[in-house]
């Protein structure tokens, strides 16, 4: 889950880091009345999860008051790359003297968060990398010690030459690992982190990425969540503990484990089809998801045939089937199910369906091949394989 | 021979009385698998099903029944203790079924079990499985045959699928290791495949990874240099759109890193034969062996 960026920025706030004066708002009465209070002129940034907001006109600076407000009604309301903007922060315009890049990640090669920074901050963290990697520094941490004191100097003098000013940077890259820890993050990011005039460092944004497996023991984090930026049928799937990904395709898959649903659209797509979704239905399964997984691909009114494929391990089959018996009493589905089931409680499951009208096939090939058959002879061919 | 599980595997069950510990702990003594103890805390004292002597904590079971490898069920939020648990009384096998353990969790598991030898499987797997040996976790036992093929995935149910394609053909397992898709894992791609180099029953080995990360290319150069024996390989998620979660927290595709089709053409660069889809094992390894 990624947080937004006035979230992120409560979060190092609350860390001790230093942030610019600044508030969230929701309406351009409060865009403007957030800008007299910080007085002088102000950005007014919109608040979605994409990248490359200034490009497509998120971010504007404003003299005074009476600007902020004429940009936050341009700004609330706007469509960046399919996002609605709900929320503009707006902070002071300032004074920068330098810009850096400060960063910690969960680095999956060396199964530890690797802090990274650079004096070439303010850009597209990748660019550098690509661009100019001698200007990137990391540093490894234990995550039973933390940032060792003497590391996070390290990488404040690979920032400046100035000690005041590497000090000051050192404590921000304390407290962002701090922030990082508490918050459950694989991802927080200050770019840039800034000097100003007067010898000050400031965060002056920040980006913080939540791994979703700490949301349950962080309910704090977790009432961070903006639903309202995600797609509908995602948040109704994850609200099932369900796995879905909307493309743009005809087969609808319902499968269980990540791999075999990708294995499942990688062989939709060589068969001649295309996948209208990823959708996992996980282990552990109960009828209860399976309807709830139905409901999801039928309200895609691309699909135009549903193909369940379900190997049974910690998944029992007899649950699956289960789920589609009920799930098809209790809403019609106008367009053809294929069912192909093999595993833990097989023999169970195939009375289940027998008994309820459907027939369910074992070979995964043949499956698909029918169900990319079906997509393309069209909708309302009945309900049964 | 075998890699990791065979049939000296002396298992204790952590979470046995729980619904997942207790479906999947009679389907591996039912497969053939020494199941010597559970751990329930609270239910030390019980016998599951009359026969599995149930502890209150790792050190009692493993003092009681020298049990020698451990399987994890307890749910996420405890699962990370259970690994830790189990490395603190000594057992140098550790298989965390479990899914859903925070990644900063993993990150203090890992450098724990190296001080103390341990390998971890998984999280977030299905386990391995040893065939006509022992399983332990949840691979179906009646979808394996007993044979020279050495499998190893990332994945749970492709591999179940990849399985049965080898077994219905004729071509048995010597040992399938499920490692799990999460960001940090304890056993990976390298770890096995010198493993079934090593293993005299293992003559062919299959790969089987999915978009996200390096593990797979970087078990390409790897094999180039140190395999001898056959291997095929598939990654899953060709059609997987990038930068989007596909289930597992491991497979983000960032950049140009970690696609289907760059994994694809570092495991062909490395003579690795790959499989465009499942059904193509067979005649793959047919080809190759």
């Amino acid at each position: 889950m990624n947080l937004h960026e006035y979230q992120a920025r409560a979060l190092l706030k609350d860390a001790g880091i230093p942030v610019p004066d600044g508030d969230v708002a929701g309406t351009p009465d409060e865009a403007e009345a957030i800008a007299r209070r910080i007085g002088g002129g102000v950005v007014v940034k919109a608040q979605v999860h994409t990248g490359g907001r200034g490009k497509a006109g998120g971010v504007k600076l404003a003299a005074d008051a009476a600007e902020a407000r004429t940009h936050a009604e341009a700004i609330l309301g706007m469509t960046i790359k399919g996002l609605v903007v709900e929320k503009v922060l707006v902070v002071p315009t300032a004074d920068i003297a330098s810009e850096s890049y400060v960063g910690v990640i969960m680095d999956r090669a060396t199964q530890r968060p690797v802090f990274m920074v650079s004096p070439a901050g303010g850009v597209d963290i990748e660019e550098v990398a690509a661009q100019t990697p001698e200007k990137i520094f990391k540093a490894g941490v234990d995550p039973r010690y933390g940032l060792l004191p003497h590391q996070a100097m390290s990488l404040a003098f690979s920032l400046y030459d100035d000690v005041k000013l590497v000090r000051q940077a050192a404590s921000i890259m304390e407290k962002l690992y701090v922030a990082f820890r508490n918050a459950g993050a694989s991802l927080a990011e200050i770019n840039p982190l800034v000097t100003t005039p007067d010898g000050m460092v400031v965060a002056l944004d920040a980006k913080i990425g939540v791994d979703d497996n700490e949301l349950g023991r962080r309910p704090e984090i977790a009432a961070l969540r903006d639903a309202s930026s995600e797609d509908p049928a995602e948040v109704k799937a994850r609200e099932a503990s369900l796995s879905y990904i909307k493309l743009d395709g005809s087969v609808g898959c319902c499968v269980n484990g990540a791999g075999l649903a990708m294995a499942t659209m990688d062989l939709v797509k060589y068969y001649g089809g295309e996948p209208a979704n990823f959708l996992d239905i996980g282990g552990s399964s109960n009828p209860e998801k399976v309807i709830t997984a139905l409901e999801i691909i039928t309200s895609d009114a691309n699909v135009k045939s549903i193909l369940f494929n379900i190997f049974g391990g910690i998944t029992r089959c007899d649950d699956v089937a289960n789920g589609i018996v009920a799930a098809t009493k209790q809403t019609q589905i106008h367009v053809p199910i294929v069912i192909r089931l093999t595993g833990t409680n097989e023999e169970l499951a195939l009375d289940i369906l027998k008994q309820a009208g459907f027939e369910a096939l074992t070979d995964m090939d043949e499956a698909v091949q029918e169900a990319v058959k079906l997509a393309g002879a069209g909708a309302g061919a009945g309900t049964a394989a | 021979m075998s890699i990791f599980i065979d049939s000296r595997t002396r298992l204790v069950v952590q979470g046995i009385t729980g619904r997942d510990g207790s479906f999947h702990t009679k389907q591996m003594i039912e497969y053939g698998t020494q199941v010597v103890a559970g751990v329930t805390p609270g239910k030390g004292g019980l016998r599951f099903e009359d026969a599995v002597p149930v502890f209150d904590t790792v050190q009692a079971a493993v003092d009681e029944t020298h049990a020698n490898t451990s399987v994890i069920y307890v749910p996420a939020r405890f699962a990370a203790d259970a690994v830790f648990e189990a490395a603190d009384a000594g057992i140098q096998l550790i298989v965390c079924i479990t899914e859903g353990l925070p990644v900063q969790d993993m990150a203090r598991v890992m450098p724990f079990l190296r001080e103390r030898g341990a390998r971890l499987i998984g999280a977030n797997c299905p386990g391995a499985i040893s065939p006509g040996q022992a399983k332990v976790g949840i691979i179906p036992g009646p979808i394996c045959r007993e044979g020279n093929i050495g499998v190893v995935s990332r994945s749970g149910t492709l591999t179940y699928e990849i399985i049965h394609q080898l077994s219905t053909n004729g071509y048995g397992q010597s040992s399938c290791v499920g490692i799990g898709g999460d960001p940090i894992i304890g056993t990976n791609f390298i770890d096995c495949l010198s493993a079934f180099e090593a293993d005299g029953d293992t003559e062919a080995i299959v790969m089987i990874g999915e978009i996200g990360g390096t593990d797979e290319q970087d078990a390409a150069a790897y094999a180039a240099e140190h395999v001898t024996k056959p291997i095929v390989g598939f990654i899953a998620g060709q059609t997987a759109p990038p930068g989007r979660r596909m289930g597992h927290a491991g497979a983000i595709i960032s950049g140009s890193s970690g696609t289907a089709e760059e994994k694809m053409a570092a495991l062909d660069a490395a003579g690795i034969a790959v499989m465009q889809r499942p059904a193509d094992v067979v005649p793959l390894l047919r080809e190759r062996m």
